[in-house]
């Protein structure tokens, strides 16, 4: 009987092994995969185990963490001036995960980051609770409150840069939420908040970070852009000599005019007089003259087609690659696909005031361990060069022009230099919808720019009429710059 | 033995390893002591209150349970019983880890605990009363009809969450009659089979190369055969059924010799799992869930999808005793049926490969009791006993880890359930016994002149 005894005997042993296989498979292979399955609890068990790291501005503390009794989750997260600061620090919801700033750096705020392995370690062994570290960013509570305040019940958007670095000085966007409304009291009422804010359920979108993440025909802005494509390919040298501009000026393989914004002087006007007066003729001719190429190569430089990593994700703005002649010369004065996040265009604004050097914009400073030792410090870094120094110069004598006595004058600052430009898109089929009023402008001081803005205002309940970029916009570019100038 | 026969009879010298016992059992009270201690202090930040006691009654039961065995079975194996007390002193460990978490009910570690001495008391008087395991042969026939009314008895009880396993004793609690039939049917079949061998073995005819059964004998196999899927159909309890009906195949092989049984076995298995999940919805529903363990059922994460989440978040070495999250696995049976769970969790990969490691020994110790058994009966009911408990622990753990689909077992001695802990003691204390007359040294010689080294050669 020994002989079957042993078979059996080897029979038991493999399915001993066939069990230490499989836990091993389970344990082992797929162990991190089911670990971080989006609906292992555990997740977020672990997100809000410790106190939250803070976001700070300056000195003051954005985001906090409060203990909530009697739940799985040991903290939440707590947000001060919870809609103005959104669309920088995200959410961190313990039933909806993280959002931007919050969602890029949820490991290092949670001190679950590897770069935090030496502090975690003390203070296991010191028995001290874990600690999240701290994001420092780069905005300026004044420029974002001014932001906020001048968008106030309109629907838009704010982005303002410190040219010279790329550092991110402010961004709003309107309406906006809470985050603290949906960081987790009862399950209950954070769905219901939850629900109440997705766009199916809210036509406004509140939780759309419009400065980033949306899109706008960028109008007449995009203008600066096309005279800085004539210059730097050398279609136009001098600002102030005439253009071989047309009026009335047929579309190309079109029998419709390019009609400007009223009785303007725009036969064969100069680029200064163009921009100041705002001329969709004399751009529209220099987009058909440099062809789509050439306008898709200058845009790019300045930062469309690509996504941007702020490190929050920045939606890649749009100029199209394939296009017939036409629709290009609508691109060449942003309109048709051309369409540019408000962060795009502050960018803009930004390169021409630092003498043409675009610089990588960004929101973060550093990162701070829970010991105060920085663990990550941004350094600036230039993205990219769209125009010449001497060109960059000649553009902003243009959009100085603007402010001075062009559309842009309600941005003037006493005793400051400002140079912007006014937009206004047209908006549905056939300009159906409110159109979107631009400005991006930037101020100039003895030691370069400390400030460019692009101001976008979706809709309003103005009439049509009024809606123009000077006259929405550039009232709150204005305070934008002022509160970063300090006056 | 003298030790001046050494020189003579060398088989009669084979040491009775209780001292080996003793001291595995020290390290087997000792670690789940830690154990405990350890779930408090990561819990509470304090040595738990019921420390000492639970201490000391771990031991005091260790060392009856040893002293009885030193008495009454000096030569049985010496592993087996640090194993079991390994195996259940840490099951209360757990259990009692998970008492700690509100959400999972009231306690159940003190009913488990008065349950393991009532296991171990019937361990001890497994091993006074029967005094040679070739008594119970016997007993042959009534333990068939004692095991039968054992298996259908919860037919005429509600079932408990789908399964018809229970008989429910006002008062008194549910009992799993399943468990002790286990042991009662291996009886059986041991006497059966030990008498029927030849017949089954050499009545054959071939074919295709196969020694199939004549008819009149195939028909015990498809008795049980029907038996087993009765079980299954109208208890709902796909383990059971497995488990005797793989015992019995096992038994059948080992005691023909002929492997026309398996292939017979496996064909009949896998025609009756096949035809019953076909209509039997719980069963279907198991399957369903054993595919796709992590699908979403109504939009809520699944027990079955927990498991493996605690599984997964345990990784290679755990989060350590008290600081996992298996109590999300929610429901009624984290304590029982997925108590693995919490052992892969908190202990990890390495304290789980541990726990099966153990079982894998106790198992393999089962077999080498039935290799060493000297007559046949004995064999079958050691090779009977070790093959249910190997088939019990892989259909639990392999159900829990997802290898198969998941049945309605508990893990011998590691989970919460009284009449699995008593029954596997008692499981437990027959193999001791039949482990101990395996490797009884034979009688000694009487006293003989010869073996003198000098002598007087008397010429009567």
């Amino acid at each position: 009987m020994n002989k079957p005894l042993r078979r059996v005997a080897v029979f038991c042993g493999l399915l001993v092994l066939a069990l230490l296989i499989r836990v091993n498979y389970v344990q082992f292979v797929t162990g991190d995969e089911l670990a971080n399955d989006k609906h292992n609890r555990r997740v977020s068990i672990n997100q809000f185990a410790q106190p939250r790291g803070d976001i700070v501005v300056g000195d003051k503390s954005l985001t906090g963490s409060v203990e909530t009794p009697g739940s799985d989750f040991k903290y939440k997260a707590t947000f001060k001036d919870g809609p103005m600061w959104a669309p920088v620090t995200g959410y961190a919801s313990q039933a909806y995960q993280t959002s931007f700033l919050e969602g890029v750096y949820d490991k290092f705020l949670t001190g679950n980051d590897d770069r935090l392995f030496f502090n975690r370690t003390i203070d296991m062994l010191t028995g001290k609770e874990k600690q999240g570290g701290k994001v420092i960013t780069t905005l300026n509570a004044k420029a974002q409150l001014a932001a906020f305040t001048g968008l106030g019940n309109k629907k838009g958007a704010v982005a303002a840069l410190d040219p010279r670095t790329g550092a991110i000085l402010a961004l709003a966007s309107t309406p906006s939420y809470d985050p603290s409304s949906i960081a987790g009291t009862s399950k209950k009422t954070d769905e219901k908040n939850w629900l109440a804010l997705q766009k199916a359920n809210n036509p406004d979108d509140p939780m759309l970070n419009r400065a980033l993440r949306q899109v706008y025909p960028p109008g007449s802005t995009f203008k600066v852009v096309t005279a800085a494509a004539a210059l730097e390919n050398g279609l136009y040298t001098d600002v102030d000599a005439e253009t071989r501009s047309p009026l009335p000026y047929k579309l190309p393989q079109s029998s419709r005019n390019l009609e400007n914004e009223g009785d303007l002087p725009c036969k064969n006007a100069s680029l200064r007089v163009a921009l100041k007066v705002s001329c969709n003729t004399v751009f529209g001719r220099i987009g058909q003259d440099l062809g789509k190429d050439k306008m898709r190569e200058e845009a790019e430089k300045f930062g469309f087609n690509k996504e941007i990593l702020t490190p929050v994700r920045a939606d890649a703005s749009v100029y199209s690659k394939n296009m017939d002649e036409p629709s290009n010369v609508l691109s060449a004065i942003g309109q048709y696909n051309t369409a540019a996040t408000p962060l795009q265009m502050a960018m803009v604004a930004a390169a021409i005031a630092n003498d043409g050097k675009l610089m990588q914009p960004y929101m973060v400073d550093k990162l701070q361990a829970p010991n105060l030792n920085v663990i990550e410090q941004t350094k600036p870094e230039t993205y990219s060069q769209p125009v010449s120094a001497a060109n960059a110069q000649k553009l902003q004598q243009m959009m100085e022009t603007v402010v001075k006595e062009g559309t842009g004058t309600n941005a003037q600052i006493d005793g400051v230099t400002v140079g912007g430009k006014t937009g206004t898109a047209q908006n549905g089929v056939g300009n159906s919808k409110n159109p979107y009023a631009w400005f991006i402008s930037y101020a100039k001081t003895a030691d370069g720019s400390p400030v460019a803005v692009a101001v976008v205002v979706e809709d309003s309940d103005a009439s049509r009429g009024d809606i123009s970029g000077g006259g929405l916009a550039a009232p709150i570019a204005k305070k934008v710059m002022e509160a970063v100038l300090n006056k | 033995m003298s030790a001046s026969n050494t020189s003579t009879i060398s088989s009669v010298g084979a040491p009775s390893r209780r001292n080996t016992e003793l001291a595995l059992l020290v390290f087997a009270v000792l670690i789940p002591v830690f154990a405990y201690a350890n779930v408090g202090l990561a819990k509470d930040g304090s040595l738990p209150a019921g420390l000492l006691a639970y201490g000391l009654g771990l031991g005091l039961l260790a060392g009856i349970a040893h002293l009885i065995v030193r008495k009454f079975a000096p030569y049985a194996d010496p592993l087996m019983l640090p194993i079991a007390t390994l195996l259940n002193g840490m099951g209360l460990v757990f259990i009692w880890r998970l008492d700690l978490e509100p959400s999972l009910g009231k306690a159940m570690a003190p009913t488990q605990l008065m349950w393991s001495t009532l296991g171990v008391a019937l361990f001890v008087a497994v091993l006074v009363v029967l005094k040679d395991h070739r008594i119970l042969q016997r007993y042959t026939y009534i333990s068939m009809v004692v095991a039968l009314v054992l298996l259908i008895m919860p037919v005429f009880f509600p079932g408990i969450n789908g399964a018809k396993i229970w008989v429910t004793i006002p008062g008194v609690g549910s009992l799993q009659p399943g468990e002790f039939a286990k042991i009662i049917i291996t009886v059986f079949f041991a006497g059966y089979l030990m008498v029927k061998r030849d017949a089954l073995a050499l009545a054959s005819r071939r074919f295709m190369g196969l020694y199939l059964p004549r008819g009149r004998d195939l028909g015990p196999i498809l008795v049980l055969w029907v038996l087993s899927l009765l079980i299954l159909v109208f208890e709902t309890d796909l383990g059971t059924s497995l488990l005797f009906f793989g015992l019995f195949v096992i038994m059948l092989y080992v005691a023909t010799e002929r492997t026309s049984w398996i292939v017979f076995g496996l064909v009949l298995s896998a025609a009756g799992a096949v035809f019953v999940s076909t209509f039997e919805h719980h069963v279907k529903d198991r399957v369903d869930n054993w595919l796709n363990p992590l699908a979403l059922v109504n939009g809520g994460v699944t027990e079955t999808a927990q498991t493996m989440y605690a599984f997964g978040s345990g990784g290679m070495f755990g989060s350590g005793l008290g600081q996992g999250y298996s109590r999300l696995i929610g429901g009624i049976a984290p304590k029982s049926d997925y108590i693995l769970a919490t052992v892969g969790e908190e202990l990890g990969l390495a304290g789980l490969m541990g726990v099966l490691l153990l079982y894998g020994l106790l198992i393999e110790r089962g077999v080498r009791t039935a290799l060493a058994a000297r007559d046949p009966f004995g064999k079958l009911l050691a090779i009977g006993l070790s093959g249910a408990f190997a088939l019990q622990v892989f259909v639990v753990a392999g159900g829990v880890t997802g290898l198969i689909p998941l049945t309605g077992m508990t893990m011998p001695f590691l989970a919460q359930g009284g009449s699995s802990v008593i029954a596997n003691w008692a499981l437990v204390a027959i193999l001791l016994r039949i482990s101990d007359t395996a490797r009884r040294p034979a009688p000694s010689p009487a006293p003989s002149t010869d073996a003198e080294p000098t002598q007087v050669v008397r010429t009567q």
